[in-house]
């Protein structure tokens, strides 16, 4: 992709998040897709794109009565809509399409009509994973870390602190769903879910959903919000399985997306204002730092414990509380994306100051799939 | 009785030499015949080199502690707490499995130590390789 060639000139989220019963999942989507298309002043035949993950794009454009030429359909997990982002500016680069509408919505909590993808017996996770008693992610994606942390000295307090740190950017967000500020006592005394990790370690199980609106740069500038513009971009996958990764101590999926974002925007670290890494459980802005190059191997927990991501720190990460304490409803990267957005437009309740740049950092699957979205301020 | 609501693998052609190993007390493992490369999970082809001429072997079912949780979470056919672990096979390869014979601590269950594989049987048709601490073989 050309920095700077595709904006975001769109972006909401539904209307409530946390505990929503009275929606079904598409209508999550609706939602989110309707607050999304009012934000950027577009009706449903104004759009000649869909995307959407786990629900098919053909039930999301017959629901709003959108006539799409191109849909894209990539299912990997959390981090999904990073690759929409991705392929839509493509699309819209390359003339498939001009205006991509990309939506989420998960009934995570209530569970109303809630379509998620079952392991089969006969796959290779279904003959290998899950006969061991693996029940969800709080007792896969948590399997690496003991590795980690014999290998670099990470402790428990290490882990502790991320959910004590994105609890203060929480505590700055009217719409978090955890907004009491904790302590590392609070997470290390929390319920034991799996071993290490404790319950403050894991993410929020909530409703919500979310929108994107992608188009041309050139025209970006006839919408009423203020244009993101695409600066960067990247993504990849490694295994489905956790015990087949490669590296228990890093994941090349976050290594191959954030190296093609980071080359393709032009950009060094040093560039970046602010940053988001999907934090399904507390490990992961640990490995996104490293893996993203922000730091070195080893070195992320000391620098989280350092505050550089906290708020007044000199990386603010996480600004809207993370899955860990903003919401998380199954696939969070949505919601990432919806912050990004909201920090370089200047509109974030927890806002950083002058953010030029923000990097958009998901994970799909228990360290699966990745992308990576780098956005601006200005066109390039 | 097992409980009817546990997980249970479903073999395929690719796979169904592993769990015929299993059942007969064997890990089988599968090795390059052109680049000796071992590997894990089966599939009927090279993974390194994409060479169809692979062959099945018997592994030593000698292993390491690579990485675990303990859940404490209910799941069907365990009772918490329970090890779902990663052990590195002496060959090369990691799997996952349990830790059994042996407290369910994180005192207990100490990063690197040695394993060795066993085969109870899930039901009258597949054994599950699990590991225990090396020498503690009843
Ligand atoms: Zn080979």
């Amino acid at each position: 992709m050309k920095p700077g060639a595709v904006a975001i000139v769109g972006a909401a989220e539904t209307t409530e998040l946390g505990v929503v019963p009275g929606m079904a999942e598409i209508q999550l989507h609706a939602d989110a897709a309707l607050n999304a298309m009012r934000d950027a002043g577009l009706k449903p035949s104004d759009i000649d794109g869909v995307a959407t993950a786990v629900t098919q794009p053909q039930a999301i454009a017959h629901y709003l009565g959108i006539t799409p030429t191109w849909v894209d359909g990539t299912s990997v997990g959390g981090c999904s809509f990073m690759l929409h982002v991705r392929h839509a500016a493509a699309a819209i680069e390359s003339g498939l399409c001009r205006t991509v509408l990309i939506t989420h919505g998960e009934s995570g909590r209530s569970g109303i009509g809630l379509g998620r993808p079952q392991v089969l017996p006969a796959s290779l996770a279904g003959q290998f994973e899950l006969p061991y008693g693996t029940f969800g992610p709080p007792t896969m994606f948590t399997i690496p870390v003991l590795r980690y942390m014999k290998t670099y000295g990470l402790t428990e307090e290490h882990l502790a602190n991320v959910a004590v740190i994105q609890r203060e950017w929480a505590a700055q967000n009217p719409r978090a769903t955890l907004r009491t500020p904790i302590t590392v006592a609070d997470v290390l005394n929390s319920k034991m879910i799996a071993w290490p990790f404790r319950l403050l370690m894991c993410c929020l199980v909530t409703d919500g959903g979310g929108a994107l609106i992608l188009t041309a740069a050139d025209r970006a500038k006839d919408f009423p919000q203020r244009p993101v513009y695409l600066l960067g971009t990247g993504e990849s996958v490694e295994t489905p399985m956790i015990s087949q990764m490669a590296d228990f101590t890093s994941s090349r999926a976050f290594r191959v997306a954030g190296a093609k974002a980071f080359a393709e925007a032009g950009i060094t670290h040093g560039d970046v204002d602010h940053l988001m890494i999907y934090d399904a459980f507390a490990h992961l802005p640990i490995y996104g730092l490293e893996d993203l190059g922000f730091v070195g191997r080893g070195e992320a927990g000391a620098f989280i414990a350092e505050r550089h991501t906290a708020p007044g720190g000199k990386l603010p990460t996480n600004t809207n509380g993370g899955g860990l304490s903003y919401m998380h409803s199954g696939m969070y990267g949505m919601y990432a994306l919806q912050e990004s957005v909201r920090q370089v437009r200047g509109i974030a309740p927890a806002q950083v100051p002058d953010v030029e740049v923000s990097v958009c950092h998901g994970v799909g699957g228990m360290f699966a799939a990745s992308g990576t979205i780098i956005m601006g301020r200005e066109r390039p | 009785m097992p409980d009817p609501k546990r997980a249970r693998p479903q073999p395929t052609p690719e796979t169904r030499h592993y769990w015929e190993g299993a059942k007969a007390g064997e890990l089988r493992l599968q090795r390059c015949d052109a680049c000796n490369h071992t590997y894990f999970p089966p599939r009927p082809f090279c993974p390194a080199c994409a060479s169809r001429a692979v062959s099945v072997f018997r592994a030593s079912g000698r292993a390491r502690l690579y990485s675990y949780v303990i859940s404490h979470r209910p799941a069907p056919g365990f009772t918490p707490p329970y090890s779902i672990a990663v052990v590195e096979l002496e060959e090369g390869p990691r799997m996952m499995t349990n830790i059994v014979g042996c407290p369910q601590t994180p005192e207990a269950l100490v990063l690197d130590m040695p394993v060795e594989v066993a085969f109870p049987p899930l039901d009258d048709d597949i054994s599950l390789p699990v590991f225990r601490p090396a020498g503690s073989a009843a």
